[in-house]
C-alpha cells in the first residue's frame, strides 16, 4: 500500500461568472486512504469533484492526480479515475449486464464476460443481470454504478454524496465495498452534506465553507457529534 | 498605440469620405446614390479579412490553447458581422434605386447572406455558453468548418446562379475602371481595414479585463 | 481494432436502445407521414406545379425529418445522465462519433426510403430510370447532412435552447449541400443521366469528404467537456 499522495488540489479557484465558488482550495488524498468533504449544499463540493473529474477547469491554482494536471492532462487523468455521482451513467433500455459490456467496450477496458459476471456478483445484481435498468431501485442503479466502477479498477474514486438514497442495508454493503477499494490502495473522495455513513469509511475529515478548507483533521475517534460541533464552528467562522 | 491606430482610421476614413463624396466623378447612369459603393465594397472586403481572421485565430486557439486567440476570433466575429450586415444594408440601399430591388438571389448576394447567418450563429453561440473555455473550444470547431465550408458555399451557389455585377476588383484581366474611381475605394478600403483592426483591438482588451477581473 | 469496436459498440446500444424504447423511429415516420399531409394541402393537386417543385419540396421533408432525427442524437445520454460518462471514457473520442453517425445515417436513410415511398404513392410519380441516380444522390446528401448535423449535435447537446441553436447552426453551413442535392435530385426526375450532374455529384462528395474528416479531427475537442 504505498502513503504517496495521489490526489493533490493546490489553492484551486473556480469563479463563476463574476461569482467565486471555490477561493483557494488545498487538499491531499493518499493511496488507500479516504476523505470525507463536509459542506453546505452550494458551498462547492460538486464543484471540486468535477474539476478532479476533468469536467471543469479551474479558473486558478493546480490539482493534479497520480502527477497528472487535470486541466492540462485530462486525457491522461480519465483511465485513472472512477466517478461515482447522482447521474449513474445507466442506460434504463440496457439490461444491467449490457451497460457493463457497454462502458466497458468504450473504456477500452480488458473485461470480458467472466469479469462482468464478477462484478455484478460484487454489487449483489447477479440475478437482476439481465433485468432492464428501467425496472431498478435507486440503490441498485447506484451499486451498478459501482460495479461499472469496479471493473475500472481506478486508483482514484470521486464519489458525490455516495449513501444518499440508500436503505440501511445497502448503506451498510456500501461501506465494505469502500473499505475493499481502500485496501487496494485508492483515493477516495467523498463529498457530502450529511453527518452519518461517509464518517465509518473516513480517514480524515474536511470542511468546505466560505470557498476554503475550513477544517482538515484526521476522524480518529470523532463521532457524527463531535463532527457536527466541529462542523457549526468552522462555518460560522467562515461566515 | 491602439489609440494611435484608432486616431489612423478615423482619418483615412475622412479622407476616403471625402474622396468618395467630392472627388470621385458622379457616375452617369446611377447618379449618386452610387457613391455608396465606396462604403459598401470596402464593408464587404473588411468583413471577408475579419472572417479570415477568425479561421486563423480558431486554428490557433485549437492547437495552443491561447486564450488571446480565441478573444481575437470572438472581436473579428463581432466585428465581421457588423460589417457584413452593413454591406448588405448598403448595397440594398445602392440596389433599390438603382436596379429597382432590395434584394436578389443572385450569387454574390446568396453567399454573402449565407456567411451573415453562419457568422450570427457563430456569436448566437458564444451568447449561449457561460463556461468560458467551452465556448472558446466549441466556437473555434465551428469557425472552422464555417472557414472550410466557404469554398463549398462560392461554388454550390455560383453554378446555381450569376447575375451580379461581375467582380471588377479582383478580376484577371485587372481592374477596369478609371483611377478617378480607384483611389477613393482603394482608400476606403484602407480606411475600413483600419477601422476593422482598431474595433478589434478595442474589443480584445475589453475581453482580457473582463477574463482578468473574474479570475 | 480496439477503435472500431468502440464505434460498434455506440451503435449497437443506440440500436437497442431504440428497438426497445421506439422512441425516435415512430416519431420521425409520423413525422414523415403528417409532412406528407402538408404538402399535399398546400401544394394541391395540380400536377404541374407539384412537378416543377418536387425536388425541393422532397428534401424539404429530407431536411425536417433529419433536424429532428439529427438533433436528438444525444437525447438518451442526456436523459439517462450518460453525457458525462462519454466524457470521462478513456481514448479516442472520434469513435463515439463515428458509432454515433453510423446510427444516425442508417436511420435517417430509412425514414427518407419511407418519405420517398410515400411520395411515390400518393402523388403518383413515376421514378423509373431515375432511381439509381437518385439513390446515390440521397446517400451522399443524407451523410452530407449526417456529418455536420451528428458534430453539432454534440456541440449543442447541453446548452440553453439547444432547440433553436441546432437548426440556426447546421442550416447556413448545409446550403452548399442543399443546394446541390435538390439541382441533382431535380434533374435526375427530369430524365437527365447522372453524368449530366457530374459536378454536383463532385461537390457532395468533397462536401462529405470534409465535413467527415473534420468532424473526426475535432469531436475529441467537442467532448473534452
Amino acid at each position: 500500500m504505498t502513503l504517496e499522495s495521489i490526489i493533490r488540489v493546490t489553492d484551486v479557484r473556480k469563479v463563476f461568472g463574476l461569482l467565486p465558488v471555490l477561493d483557494g482550495i488545498s487538499l491531499e488524498v493518499r493511496g488507500g486512504e479516504a476523505v470525507a468533504l463536509l459542506g453546505a449544499n452550494g458551498a462547492g463540493k460538486t464543484t471540486l469533484l468535477k474539476i478532479l473529474a476533468t469536467l471543469l477547469r479551474p479558473t486558478r491554482g493546480t490539482a493534479t492526480i497520480a502527477g497528472h494536471d487535470v486541466a492540462r492532462e485530462p486525457e491522461a487523468v480519465r483511465p485513472l479515475i472512477g466517478v461515482v455521482a447522482h447521474g449513474a451513467w445507466v442506460y434504463d433500455d440496457l439490461t444491467a449486464r449490457e451497460n457493463l459490456r457497454f462502458w466497458a467496450t468504450l473504456g477500452s477496458l480488458e473485461a470480458g464476460a467472466d469479469d462482468v459476471a464478477a462484478a455484478l456478483a460484487g454489487v449483489g445484481l447477479e440475478r437482476a443481470a439481465d433485468a432492464r435498468v428501467r425496472t431498478f431501485s435507486a440503490g441498485m442503479k447506484r451499486r451498478l454504478s459501482l460495479a461499472r466502477v469496479m471493473l475500472a479498477r481506478p486508483r482514484v474514486l470521486l464519489l458525490d454524496e455516495p449513501f444518499a438514497g440508500l436503505d440501511q442495508r445497502a448503506k451498510k454493503w456500501l461501506e465494505g465495498r469502500l473499505e475493499a477499494f481502500k485496501a487496494a490502495g485508492a483515493a477516495l473522495l467523498m463529498v457530502t452534506h450529511s453527518f452519518s455513513r461517509e464518517l465509518g469509511v473516513a480517514d480524515r475529515l474536511a470542511v468546505l465553507a466560505g470557498g476554503r478548507i475550513a477544517l482538515d483533521t484526521p476522524r480518529g475517534s470523532l463521532g457524527p457529534d463531535d463532527v457536527l460541533r466541529l462542523y457549526a464552528a468552522h462555518t460560522e467562522d467562515a461566515l | 498605440m491602439v489609440r494611435a491606430l484608432g486616431w489612423l482610421a478615423a482619418a483615412s476614413l475622412a479622407a476616403g469620405l471625402v474622396m468618395a463624396f467630392a472627388v470621385a466623378p458622379r457616375e452617369v447612369t446611377q447618379g449618386q446614390v452610387q457613391r455608396i459603393m465606396y462604403v459598401h465594397v470596402p464593408l464587404i472586403l473588411a468583413s471577408y479579412l475579419a472572417f479570415a481572421v477568425l479561421a486563423v485565430a480558431s486554428l490557433v486557439y485549437l492547437v495552443r490553447r491561447d486564450e488571446a486567440a480565441d478573444r481575437v476570433a470572438h472581436a473579428s466575429g463581432e466585428v465581421g458581422v457588423m460589417f457584413v450586415g452593413l454591406g448588405i444594408a448598403t448595397g440594398s440601399i445602392w440596389g433599390k434605386p438603382t436596379w429597382g430591388t432590395w434584394w436578389t438571389w443572385d450569387a454574390r448576394l446568396t453567399s454573402v447572406a449565407i456567411l451573415f447567418v453562419m457568422y450570427l450563429g457563430y456569436l448566437l453561440l458564444r451568447g449561449t455558453l457561460d463556461d468560458r473555455e467551452r465556448a472558446a473550444r466549441y466556437c473555434a470547431v465551428l469557425g472552422i468548418v464555417a472557414a472550410l465550408d466557404i469554398p463549398l458555399v462560392h461554388f454550390s451557389v455560383y453554378w446555381w446562379r450569376t447575375l451580379h455585377q461581375p467582380p471588377s476588383l479582383m478580376k484577371p484581366g485587372g481592374f477596369t475602371g478609371s483611377a478617378s474611381i480607384l483611389w477613393p475605394l482603394l482608400i476606403n478600403l484602407l480606411a475600413f481595414v483600419l477601422l476593422y483592426a482598431y474595433f478589434v483591438a478595442r474589443r480584445v482588451r475589453l475581453l482580457r479585463a473582463e477574463a482578468e477581473a473574474a479570475a | 481494432m480496439s477503435y472500431a469496436r468502440r464505434a460498434l459498440a455506440v451503435v449497437w446500444k443506440d440500436l437497442a436502445v431504440e428497438r426497445r424504447s421506439k422512441e425516435t423511429l415512430n416519431a420521425l415516420v409520423f413525422f414523415s407521414l403528417l409532412l406528407l399531409f402538408v404538402f399535399q394541402f398546400t401544394l394541391g393537386g395540380d400536377r404541374e406545379r407539384l412537378a416543377a417543385v418536387l425536388p425541393g419540396v422532397l428534401w424539404l421533408g429530407f431536411v425536417l425529418s433529419a433536424l429532428l432525427a439529427l438533433g436528438r442524437t444525444f437525447l438518451v445520454e442526456r436523459e439517462h445522465d450518460c453525457w458525462e460518462g462519454l466524457l470521462l471514457a478513456p481514448g479516442d473520442k472520434s469513435a463515439i462519433y463515428l458509432g454515433k453517425l453510423a446510427g444516425n445515417l442508417a436511420l435517417m436513410l430509412v425514414v427518407e426510403a419511407l418519405v420517398l415511398g410515400l411520395f411515390v404513392v400518393f402523388f403518383d410519380i413515376d421514378l423509373g430510370r431515375a432511381l439509381p441516380g437518385l439513390l446515390v444522390v440521397v446517400l451522399l446528401g443524407t451523410l452530407g447532412l449526417a456529418a455536420v448535423g451528428t458534430l453539432f449535435a454534440a456541440m449543442t447537446a447541453n446548452v440553453r435552447a439547444r432547440e433553436l441553436l441546432f437548426p440556426v447552426l447546421l442550416l447556413p453551413v448545409q446550403v452548399p449541400v442543399l443546394l446541390a442535392s435538390v439541382k441533382a435530385t431535380e434533374a435526375l426526375l427530369l430524365g437527365e443521366p447522372l453524368a449530366a450532374v457530374a459536378h454536383w455529384v463532385k461537390l457532395l462528395v468533397a462536401a462529405d469528404a470534409i465535413y467527415v474528416v473534420v468532424s473526426l479531427l475535432t469531436f475529441d475537442v467537442v467532448l473534452e467537456g
